[in-house]
């Protein structure tokens, strides 16, 4: 247990161990533990920047669907305004079209009426005067009271 | 066989003969062998493993080796930057070997007792210790190197003046110069020896009592030497640990100046 040159030599050895690991094994083995913090905390920051990006594009995409549903119903909205208003028109339009024919019909009904009428009026006058005239075809001369016949002619007119 | 040669002298013998170590050599300039064999050869062990960490270091996913390095590592460097302020690039490397080596060392004692002095007997050598921290010449080297750069780095940082005046002026300011001289002194040089002797002390009782285990009837020995093997495991840590903080702190302290 006694003091001895032993003392040095490990002293030696000693300093040469320390010197080695200074030189050749703490460098490189603390450089690759940086490098690695460095490659990992890296990573994190791109992964978190990735999410973020993705919650980005999620909630651009919600809001472009959304605009979408919104711009769609528009449309069918309109769409079924539009085709109620062609619906009214087409209504509007036939029963203007109804109205208009039955005016006509009306119109012409009238007409032949009047016709039937006129007709019927001629022939009535035209039978009287016959029937007039062969009373009094012996005692009226036909020109000279041509002014009486004309008279009653119009009266039956 | 050795051991055989000194049961006869009784449990005396077979303890001395297990603590003594193998020498050549006369007085001072005697050599323990089997100290430096051990921890030339420990260290070996150490730069060997971490060298091969190193050569393959990278910064992808690591090896096993390099796995294991790089806990160390980054074990030692944390407990440098708890404790050390200043900018140094030796301590943490300094740290590292002193806390594998030391632990290495240490780790010696786990060996049951007899086998590698059994070994050491057939191939011819009737002498071996082989825990390093157990010789006081190891734990000495290890603490005046510290010392060493403990005052190197305190002429350095604070100039052979400053260290000198806070050598004289302190704690008790320059009234009490000789009384502040002789405590920083006695502070100074109580770092080395306590350095060494704590871990001297703790390894050497603690193979002692191996040892002491050791001579028991043998159905008792693997119920005291369990435990005991299980709490040296914590032991030969703990002082590896303390051994690597105290250099650190200590050349933290060099490094501030007042």
């Amino acid at each position: 247990m006694s003091i001895n040159a032993t003392l040095i030599g490990q002293m030696i050895t000693f300093a040469l161990l320390v010197w080695f690991t200074m030189k050749y094994i703490w460098p490189p083995l603390f450089d690759s533990l940086e490098q690695r913090k460095k490659k990992i905390a890296d990573g994190l920051a791109a992964a978190e920047k990735g999410q973020e990006s993705m919650q980005l594009a999620e909630k651009k995409a919600k809001g472009v669907l959304k605009e979408a549903k919104e711009q769609s119903s528009e449309i069918v909205n309109l769409a079924q305004k539009r085709a109620n208003e062609m619906v009214e028109a087409s209504k509007e339009s036939a029963k203007k079209e109804g109205e208009r024919l039955i005016l006509v019909a009306k119109a012409q009904i009238e007409q032949e009426k009047q016709q039937a009428k006129e007709s019927l009026r001629t022939e009535v006058a035209a039978l009287a005067l016959r029937a007039a005239e062969q009373i009094l075809s012996a005692e009226i001369d036909k020109t000279k009271h041509q002014d009486i016949l004309s008279k009653i002619s119009n009266q039956l007119g | 066989m050795a051991t055989e040669v000194h049961a006869a002298e009784g449990a005396t013998g077979y303890i001395i003969h297990h603590l003594t170590p193998l020498t050549v050599g006369e007085g001072f300039w005697a050599l323990n062998l089997d100290t430096l064999f051990f921890s030339a050869a420990l260290g070996g062990l150490f730069v060997w493993f971490f060298k091969r960490a190193a050569e393959n270091a990278t910064a992808g996913v690591p090896g096993l080796v390099q796995n294991f390095a790089e806990l160390l590592i980054e074990f030692v460097d944390n407990q440098v930057k708890d404790s050390f302020h200043g900018k140094n690039e030796l301590i943490a490397p300094l740290a590292l070997t002193i806390f594998c080596w030391v632990f290495m060392w240490n780790f010696m004692d786990l060996f049951p007792v007899d086998i590698l002095p059994l070994i050491g007997s057939i191939m011819g050598i009737d002498y071996l210790r082989v825990v390093p921290s157990t010789d006081l010449n190891a734990t000495f080297a290890m603490s005046i190197s510290v010392f060493c750069l403990i005052i190197f780095y305190s002429i350095k940082i604070k100039g052979p003046w400053g260290f000198a005046k806070e050598l004289m002026f302190q704690p008790f300011g320059p009234w009490l110069l000789p009384f502040n001289l002789l405590l920083k002194l006695v502070e100074e040089l109580a770092k080395p020896i306590s350095l060494a002797l704590r871990l001297f002390g703790n390894l050497y009782a603690g193979e002692l009592i191996f040892i002491l285990i050791a001579l028991l009837p043998w159905y008792l020995q693997p119920v005291l030497s369990f435990p005991w093997a299980i709490f040296h495991i914590l032991i030969i840590t703990l002082q590896a640990f303390i051994f690597m903080v105290l250099t650190i702190v200590y050349l933290g302290m060099a490094h501030e100046d007042h």
